[in-house]
């Protein structure tokens, strides 16, 4: 089974003239890492929220067909029975940071979920150190930057030990550093065993780390696949979906005849592949 | 044009944020402000517009101190569009949104509707304007933020991470806008972690970090030095790091920062084309 299922899903905002989601089939399998991608207000975000039940339990709507995420279907089960199991980054962290200091806003989703106070505090310490907050520790989480809130909403959300991180743009406030840094743990988590479903425009930093990449357009699912496949199709630029510019010279050496042996997803990689061609 | 001197700022007297920064702007000039999460960029560009006043230091604007102008005398000349723009939107359709500042600013109705007409279709909102901005998505309400400051073309305009949730295709036409109110002779600052962005649009770099200026020039300079990198948690951008790998096993590609046409020619040339 799955851990997330769409069956046939649509779904139209409140007072929307159009569907944010148009039949939209999907299965994720436990252990993936799933990169979401596609054109601003393609519908990445309802996508997200579909996943941990925010649509349509608080974004209220019409809704067609069914999302079903560890055998329980969106529909029947709150917030909070979900919680456990995909834990979301938003878009926009600020909205998500509700305690008056850091620390507390780590251990605030653990608490909630009943977990053990010595295990609160093990997980609150180890991810202000991975995600380098220690001098925010004390710091109310409305007035610090736009970067240092997104590390917050990101311990915040890994400190659930989701079975599925969502995270909505997770980098798009970081400093480059940081933003390596956070995928590198990200990337480092789902070798272990969580499950990463992560939206993202800038698909030079993570589509290294994807198994699979799903891009969307106008509410619905266009291309579905390894991300050598689907970042080498037309249909990106089509779109306006910005592909690694290691993999846009591999598709204009194409063009002239020049084939190099796969498609590079770094800059590193199209180095070794120039250079083994050129030595053929 | 604008001189921002020796600039020092604490929020509520006791988390610094600018230690000392120093910084002049002219007429026209394209300026891109990068560096680490927390370096004090978004400080630095609310003190443009005064909505945040200095410590210690002074903000000059042709020749005058600022400090006995009000923000609503400072936006007519310096537009800032904030990082989050849940800030900065606050009416209940896009289309109001973008006329307000266009009839605070004294333009007729008329020419205020076509301003605001024409600057959405630039950013790809046509078909919104009677939406509210808090039913839109995250991509689609930075740029209804961008469209409110851009519409009415202000002398300097300052940009907090304008590229914020924006794909390849609006990110093109945002460059394009920008370079058009350039040729215009305005000024633009932008803040931004997408290095790329930068290479592509901006000619002179600002380097922050720890509440300072760490280097201020050429974009080419500033970004390919290592150190400057390090202590402003820069990374290389995937074309140049392309390069630097090919440099070292093919000596006549240049080890600096690159644009994909020059690269795409350089490859095709070790390939034995072009
Ligand atoms: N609360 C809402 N009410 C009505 N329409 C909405 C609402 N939220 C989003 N929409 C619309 O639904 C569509 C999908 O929005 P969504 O936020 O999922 O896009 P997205 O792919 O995440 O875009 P971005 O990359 O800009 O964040 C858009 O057309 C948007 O305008
Ligand atoms: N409202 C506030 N109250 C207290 N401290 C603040 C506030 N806003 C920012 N700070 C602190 O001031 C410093 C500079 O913040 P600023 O927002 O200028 O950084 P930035 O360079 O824009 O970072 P980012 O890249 O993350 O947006 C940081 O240490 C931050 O924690
Ligand atoms: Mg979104
Ligand atoms: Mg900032």
């Amino acid at each position: 089974m799955p851990l997330i299922e769409f069956a046939d899903f649509s779904f139209k905002y409140l007072g929307a003239d159009s569907l944010a989601l148009r039949k939209v089939d999907l299965n994720i399998e436990e252990g993936e890492y799933v990169v979401l991608t596609g054109p601003s207000g393609c519908g990445k975000t309802t996508l997200c929220r579909a996943i941990n039940g925010l649509v349509p339990q608080f974004h209220r709507g019409y809704i067609a067909g069914n999302v079903i995420v560890d055998g329980k279907n969106t529909r029947e089960h709150n917030v909070a029975e979900l919680a456990p199991i995909a834990g979301l980054v938003f878009q926009q962290p600020e909205n998500q940071l509700v305690t008056l200091n850091v620390e507390r806003e780590i251990a605030f989703g653990p608490e909630n979920l009943g977990v053990e106070r010595k295990e609160i505090r093990r997980r609150v310490e180890e991810l202000i150190d991975m995600l380098d907050l220690e001098h925010l520790r004390e710091k109310h989480p409305h007035e610090m930057s736009g970067g240092e809130q997104q590390r917050v909403a990101m311990a915040a959300t890994l400190a659930l030990k989701p079975k599925v991180l969502v995270a909505d743009e997770p980098t798009s406030n970081l400093d480059p550093q940081s933003a390596v840094t956070i995928l590198d743990l990200i990337a480092d988590l789902n070798r272990r065993d969580m499950t990463v479903v992560l939206v993202e425009h800038r698909l030079d930093l993570v589509s290294k780390d994807a198994s699979r990449v799903v891009l969307m357009d106008k509410g619905s699912i266009v291309a579905d696949g390894e991300p050598r496949e689907v970042l080498s199709m037309d249909l990106c630029q089509e779109i306006g979906v910005g592909i690694p510019k290691a993999t846009q010279i591999y598709k204009r050496l194409k063009q002239r005849g020049f084939n190099l042996d796969k498609v590079p997803l770094t800059g590193a990689e199209l180095a070794t592949l120039v250079q083994e061609v050129k030595q053929r | 044009m604008i001189f921002l001197e020796n600039v020092h700022f604490a929020y509520d007297g006791l988390y610094t944020a600018l230690r000392g920064v120093s910084l002049q702007i002219d007429e026209g000039e394209l300026i891109a402000i990068v560096g680490s999460n927390g370096a004090g960029k978004t400080t630095l560009v609310k003190h443009l517009n005064g909505l945040l006043r200095p410590d210690l230091g002074r903000v000059i604007l042709d020749g005058v101190d600022t400090k006995h102008n009000s923000v609503a005398e400072l936006a007519r000349e310096i537009g800032l569009v904030m990082q989050n723009p849940d800030h900065q939107l606050f009416l209940d359709s896009v289309e109001r949104e973008v006329l307000f500042g266009l009839e605070n600013l004294g333009y007729s109705k008329v020419e205020a509707k076509e301003r605001c007409e024409r600057t959405l279709n630039n950013l790809g909102l046509e078909g919104l304007s009677e939406r509210s901005p808090f039913t839109l998505s995250g991509g689609e309400r930075k740029r209804v933020a961008l469209a409110s400051v851009l519409a009415t073309e202000p002398r300097v305009l300052s940009l907090d991470e304008p590229t914020i949730g924006q794909d390849a295709r609006q990110k093109e036409n945002l460059a394009k806008m920008l370079g058009e109110l350039n040729k215009k002779g305005k000024a633009v600052i932008v803040v931004t972690h997408d290095i790329e962005f930068v290479i592509e649009n901006f000619p002179r770099t600002v380097a922050m970090a720890d509440g300072r200026i760490v280097a201020d020039g050429p974009t080419n300079s500033v970004l390919s030095n290592n150190e400057v990198l390090e202590r402003c948690s820069l990374t290389r951008p995937q074309l140049t790091e392309a390069a630097r790998c090919l440099h070292n096993v093919f000596p006549e590609v240049p080890e600096r920062l690159t644009l994909i046409d020059d690269l795409e020619a350089v490859v095709v040339k070790i390939l034995g084309g072009g």
